[in-house]
């Protein structure tokens, strides 16, 4: 994720080959499942949701993340359990 | 003789699909193969003017679709070349005047008489597009190393897949050697990495093509035209040889093309 917030202020310059790859990889995610960004934030939240009703889980460990390898998309979790659910 | 069918598009406008389809074909006829190439972008025709044939269309593609001339009548024999035909699109009438069905049919009417038919396809992914796309054994899918193109290009990938029955290649075109190297242009290896599919051609941005469509005498036929060279070796790729890509990003380039020109 560095590439993508080093556009911000303050932080390091990037070349402009390396945003736009970023830009480009992060676009066609979202362009492939026919999802904005926002609606790709909403899944996520219910998907945190219904599984922490079953376990109890560590919401700053998760890792959610659309990627894509070769022409496929792919929903990555990496959901940290604590324990079970009292 | 059985034609194979070649689709030249890309989604976006503008990144060199009307220039890649007359220097293909050029370069394909050039090599001794019979060829046809259609400008399937009906309404906005230009297929014509970059060969340099703009002078001597008297019917074109919907005239034959129609019935208003046959079909030999409306192809204009090449100014350079004498196994080089062009059906040009008409330019009073808009894309619904064809279907995906009176390009297969009228594919099918030329296969035996030629090696290759090339389809210059409209921008955008409509019933141009469609149109285009119909009769096609291969799609050439062109892009520029730019973000908007590379988007489309991947848009219009994810279609032909869907109808799951092409083979889909890349051209990456207009390649700035000098950005690259300097970080400010995505390169080819970011192009192929991001898209997923196979390339077949990298061809360089080079003030030639410029010049040869302002003569209407396609890059091809110069021996100093570094694009030229790029759209030969796309040529010669389609026909199953294996010719190796033009060093772009390297600062050896000019040794390595000295020793290519030596065959050492």
């Amino acid at each position: 994720m560095s590439g993508f917030f080093s556009w911000l202020p303050g932080q390091k310059k990037t070349n402009s080959r390396d945003v736009a790859k970023d830009r480009l990889q992060l676009v066609l995610v979202q362009d492939r499942v026919n999802l904005s960004a926002q609606q790709i934030g909403e899944m996520k939240d219910e998907l945190i949701e219904v599984i922490s009703r079953y376990v109890e889980i560590d919401r700053d460990g998760i890792d959610i993340t659309l990627t894509r390898s070769g022409r496929q998309s792919r929903l990555t979790a990496d959901i940290p359990i604590l324990g079970a659910r009292h | 003789m059985s034609a194979v069918v070649i689709t030249v598009t890309s989604g976006k406008g503008g990144v060199g699909k009307t220039t890649a389809t007359a220097n293909i074909s050029t370069a394909l006829a050039a090599m001794g193969k019979k060829v046809v190439a259609i400008d399937a972008d009906i309404g906005l025709r230009n297929l014509d003017v970059v060969m340099g044939l703009e002078n001597r269309i008297v019917y074109n593609l919907v005239d034959v679709v129609e019935g208003t001339c046959r079909l030999r009548q409306a192809m204009i024999k090449d100014k350079y070349l004498p196994e080089l035909y062009l059906i040009p699109a008409a330019q009073s009438r808009d894309k619904t005047a064809l279907t995906p069905g009176d390009m297969i049919e009228l594919t099918n009417q030329m296969r035996e008489d030629f090696d290759y038919i090339l389809i210059d396809s409209p921008a955008g992914i409509e019933q141009g597009f469609k149109n285009a796309i119909a009769p096609a054994d291969r799609v050439l899918i062109v892009t520029t190393p730019e973000v908007s193109a590379v988007r489309d290009a991947d848009r219009i990938i994810g279609l032909i897949e869907a109808e799951g029955k092409y083979s889909s290649d890349l051209v990456v075109n207009r390649v700035r050697v000098d950005l690259v190297r300097r970080g400010d242009m995505l390169s080819t290896e970011d192009v192929v990495d991001v898209l997923a599919i196979s390339l077949i051609g990298v061809v360089p941005d080079d003030e030639s093509i410029i010049i040869s469509t302002n003569q209407g005498r396609p890059a091809v036929l110069q021996n100093g035209s570094l694009a030229g060279q790029a759209f030969r070796d796309i040529a010669a790729r389609l026909t199953g040889q294996t010719v190796p890509f033009m060093e772009l990003d390297g600062h050896d380039s000019f040794m390595k093309r000295l020793s290519k020109l030596f065959k050492l």
